[in-house]
């Protein structure tokens, strides 16, 4: 009901403005054109500095009230990030002084050299002193950002360093899976096609003895503060995207073809918890390529902890194997004595032998 | 129609052949049915409004999915049992269902781009304005330019098919890239659905560059006597770049299209491999590669964003001069920062694809090229600052959008310098930064070159005026609430909130906006409606609109302004006038506007 309410009030509104259109045509008839134009003009002109100057006002108003809750005031969570932060506050302040000095060019020109009866305008079709300058000072001002850009861009995407944390992040409709590479430090083969959902979720070839003590967990990873933390990333399915917006970070998972980020935590997720003051806050995975239907709900969860912990949590992990292979597991080995069990379970992957060395 | 007859005077008193052929056109006129006048025309001004009005069909249509996904973003608690009434299941419990979300801004970008701001805008512009600019009775191939719209209306057609199918329209974004658009198993729009708009997407292809070939031909090949190049007004410069533009890269996209038809029905493998479907299991296909759709996309996407910009760019230049009465500060520098801004749109598509995996060397390469775009931006951007130094202007509702233009172009076109730098790009890559920046300097900005061209145009297209209190009260609503709606998404990409989410409540870091979105969802329904308004300014004025009392209103230097109120097929009922001078003697020697057609005076001072 208040639905059709709306409608019609926004109905009677068109055509209320809309008969008043049509009647100020009339009385611009009636006055003169030539008057009715000036004044209209002059209301124009008017409303162009009105638009300035309330335009700029509402840009600070809109940052008075957006920019806390934007991530900003706690700086980056990574090292790397800081960086990007840094080459944000440059390029605001080149790009804002410019956005303010045309806009105020723009509509106090406007406003300036509105038309007024007898008045003579300046012929002047080109000027190469000018055009040169505003040739030369923008490549100028672009080529330092280009330099500072790229000197990130190359530090972002340089190799690791040796003493990362490698964990591998695979994407899929609609959630993360992570492989952590056990105490080989060597993540083993997988082929898709030997991907189950139930026990491979990831496709592992077990004939290659470096996948039996990989751990694989989903929705949420640990990694450790201050420690350079290596994804490799991948899809099982479509295209998806490791978005890790407090680590200003970013890369695709695209099947078929690995794509590799790096970065070192600066904050636990208890000391940002407390930093933000908020309890609930986490360091959350989004995917940000559109991925399907779910693509809006495909989070997961990076843990940032201490070495420690970290420690005592990954010692805590069954290494993935033993889901495939129950039997395999120590600490079920007294139960698990049928042995019909094993032969089958090994003749259940033909593929492997085509396992290639995708990692 | 007085006029026109002052003109068969005139005709017929400079020469019997001049007679004989406005006779001709006369007797031309009489034979035309309404099936050939209004529908299967071979007119170009008649093929324009035909472009035009089809866009703004579209643009309705594409408009009302955006004010209908907003609703989803700005109220995702709410329920509209309105909505069922009119989506059916999509709606189910008055609530927008992820599928009907992500069909609708899938249709809503892919409307908007191509349907809108390609079709409706190059379209329109360039069919009126390239043979009445250049002096010209009409395209170089006027069948050929009746197919491109009638290829046009018929993709149309088939994109709207789409959205009847039972498993929905594409839903995988505009940029369809697979393997979500391969999959029907990884999505249930990439079914029928996908197909219908690929046929769509072909089809339009075909019509733009039917279109485009003959612009550039008729822009080379029939230009009147003495019109030499650097005669030429700005507006069919950027038309006759943007159609360059067309005709390059289209080819390579319906080329990407192909091998994804070929994916998609033929079991080849040029994008999938390595892909596990929940529910399908594994497929068979290996050694393609997703990212080569997107280097074949993106080789057009990024000419796009130039084809949709450089029309609006060249007719606010036309504008902004004849309301300024003050020549176009730097011709020269206009054609060669449009040209340069041309080269280098095929030379910076990669940095759609910095966050892909693409080697860092290849994408340092692309950080610079796309940053190099800045400087013919800043070059524009200054030039027409300066043409408004010293001028003296007139308000008219096109020049309001003109100057709408500029702010637009500024804003957004600044915000492409943070998205250029890739290390910048990282962290605002698919958020709503990117939103903001392409719908202000792409969408909007050329939403109102758009209109400028309209408002300054209808006159010649209809001959009578669009009312101009409703132009003031279009321009003042749309300019405030593009900006409301837009400017505070960047803090939202700031904070790294995603494009194409259906709802952010899950988020602790993106949730925080929900507010925000209800007070953007809110402005952008107050602004679809401004343009309801508009559009019933449109189709009011061409009836009952202010007739037209002189053939040139704006004081305008162009040709179109030389022909009658409302001039037949052929234009000129004489001869084609000639041409002696650029198009932009406003206020030279004390005279308000010289005409293109008016010799140059033996005391004229030279610049």
């Amino acid at each position: 009901m208040t639905m059709y309410l709306v409608i019609a009030v926004v109905i009677l509104f068109f055509v209320v403005i809309f008969q008043i259109a049509k009647a100020s045509e009339y009385v611009a008839v009636l006055k003169g054109e030539k008057n009715s134009k000036l004044q209209s003009n002059k209301i124009n002109g008017f409303l162009m500095v009105a638009f300035l100057v309330l335009g700029l006002i509402g840009v600070w108003y809109c940052n008075e009230l957006f920019f806390p809750k934007t991530l900003f005031r706690f700086g980056s969570a990574s090292v790397q990030g800081e960086k990007v932060d840094s080459m944000l506050w440059v390029t605001i302040a080149v790009t804002g002084s410019v956005f303010i000095a045309t806009q105020i060019l723009l509509f106090w020109f406007a406003f300036k050299y509105q038309e007024k009866p007898g008045k003579k305008v300046f012929y002047f079709p080109h000027n190469t002193n000018l055009e040169l300058l505003w040739t030369v000072v923008p490549a100028i001002v672009l080529t330092v950002l280009v330099v500072i850009g790229l000197r990130n861009w190359f530090s972002f995407t340089g190799e690791a360093p040796k003493d990362a944390l490698v964990v591998e992040v695979t994407g899929k409709q609609f959630g993360w899976i992570f492989r952590y590479p056990g105490s080989d430090n060597q993540l083993g083969k997988k082929y898709y096609k030997n991907i189950d959902n139930a026990s491979n979720s990831l496709g592992l070839v077990w004939d290659d003895k470096m996948s039996h003590d990989d751990i694989v967990t989903e929705q949420t990873v640990y990694i450790v503060k201050d420690k350079p933390c290596k994804f490799i990333i991948g899809s099982r399915d479509v295209i998806h995207d490791v978005g890790l917006s407090q680590f200003r970070m970013k890369m695709d998972a695209v099947p078929g073809i690995p794509t590799t980020m790096w970065f070192t935590p600066k904050y636990t997720t208890k000391e940002m918890q407390e930093r933000t003051g908020n309890p609930n806050f986490a360091y959350e995975i989004s995917c940000d390529q559109m991925c399907g239907n779910g693509h809006y709900s495909m989070k997961g969860i990076i843990q940032v902890v201490t070495q420690s912990e970290y420690d005592e949590w990954i010692a805590k992990q069954k290494p993935y194997y033993f889901t495939a292979f129950p039997d395999k597991d120590p600490a079920n080995s007294k139960l698990a004595t049928d042995s019909t069990k094993k032969v089958v379970v090994s003749t259940s992957f033909p593929n492997t032998q085509k396992g290639n060395s995708k990692i | 129609m007085s006029s026109e007859i002052v003109l068969d005077i005139h005709t017929s008193v400079s020469g019997l052949h001049d007679a004989h052929h406005s006779h001709d056109g006369h007797e031309h006129h009489h034979h035309e049915t309404f099936i050939s006048k209004y529908v299967f025309s071979m007119d170009h001004k008649m093929i324009a409004k035909q472009f035009l009005i089809t866009g703004m069909f579209w643009a309705v249509l594409g408009g009302l999915m955006s004010v209908l996904f907003r609703l989803q973003l700005g109220y995702p608690d709410s329920t509209f049992p309105w909505l069922e009434d009119i989506l059916g299941k999509w709606a189910k419990g008055g609530h927008i269902t992820p599928e009907a979300y992500y069909a609708l801004v899938t249709t809503h970008g892919t409307v908007l781009v191509f349907f809108v701001l390609t079709a409706g805008l190059s379209g329109t512009f360039a069919n009126f304005l390239i043979p009445l600019q250049v002096g010209a009775r009409d395209m170089a191939s006027p069948f050929m330019n009746m197919l491109s719209f009638w290829f046009f209306f018929i993709a149309g057609i088939v994109m709207l098919s789409s959205i009847f199918v039972e498993t929905g329209p594409f839903s995988g974004g505009w940029t369809a890239y697979p393997p979500l658009s391969a999959l029907g198993d990884a999505s249930p729009g990439s079914k029928t659905g996908m197909d219908l708009w690929i046929v769509s997407m072909a089809l339009f292809v075909v019509s733009s560059l039917l279109g485009g070939l003959n612009y550039i031909a008729t822009v080379l090949n029939m230009r009147t006597k003495g019109m030499s190049m650097t005669r030429l007004p700005l507006t069919i410069w950027a038309l006759f770049f943007t159609a360059v533009l067309g005709v390059l890269s289209f080819p390579v996209l319906f080329s990407g299209f192909i091998l994804l038809i070929f994916d998609r029905n033929f079991g080849t493998s040029f994008y999938l491999s390595d892909i596990f479907v929940n529910g399908a299991g594994a497929l068979p296909n290996e050694g393609g590669s997703a990212i080569l759709y997107q280097h074949l996309f993106w080789f057009l996407g990024h000419p796009e964003v130039y084809i949709i910009l450089l029309p609006a760019m060249g007719m606010v230049s036309e504008i902004l001069s004849t309301n300024s009465r003050k020549p176009i500060f730097g011709y020269m520098a206009m054609i060669g920062s449009m040209f340069a801004i041309a080269i280098l749109a095929f030379l910076v598509w990669a940095h759609h694809m910095f966050v892909t995996g693409l080697n860092p060397f290849l994408g340092s390469i692309f950080v610079l090229l796309t940053l190099l775009i800045a400087v013919p931006s800043a070059i524009k951007v200054f030039n027409w600052l300066t043409t408004l130094w010293r001028g003296n202007i007139r308000f008219t509702p096109a020049m309001m959008f003109a100057i709408g233009f500029v702010s637009l172009f500024i804003s957004g076109g600044l915000t492409g310098i943070w998205l250029g730098n890739s290390a910048l790009d990282i962290h605002l890559h698919d958020t709503y930064f990117v939103i903001a920046h392409f719908h202000i300097v792409m969408g909007v900005a050329s939403m109102f070159g758009m209109f400028a061209g309209i408002y300054h145009w209808f006159p010649k297209m209809y001959g009578r005026f669009l009312n101009n209190t409703l132009g003031y009260v279009h321009f003042w609503i749309t300019i405030i609430g593009a900006y409301l709606i837009f400017w505070p998404m960047h803090y939202e990409g700031l904070a790294g909130m995603p494009r194409r989410y259906y709802d952010y409540s899950i988020w602790e870091s993106f949730k925080q906006f929900g507010d925000l979105n209800r007070f953007i969802s809110t402005v952008a329904m107050i602004v679809f409606a401004t343009q309801i308004l508009f559009l019933a300014n449109f189709f009011y004025s061409i009836f009952k609109g202010r007739k037209l009392r002189s053939a040139n209103p704006w004081g305008s230097n162009t040709l179109e302004w030389t022909t009658p109120i409302r001039p037949g097929h052929g234009n000129w009922p004489g001869e084609i006038p000639e041409v002696y001078r650029w198009a932009y003697d406003y206020g030279k020697d004390g005279h308000d506007f010289i005409s293109q057609t008016t010799p140059v005076g033996a005391d004229e001072s030279v610049h």
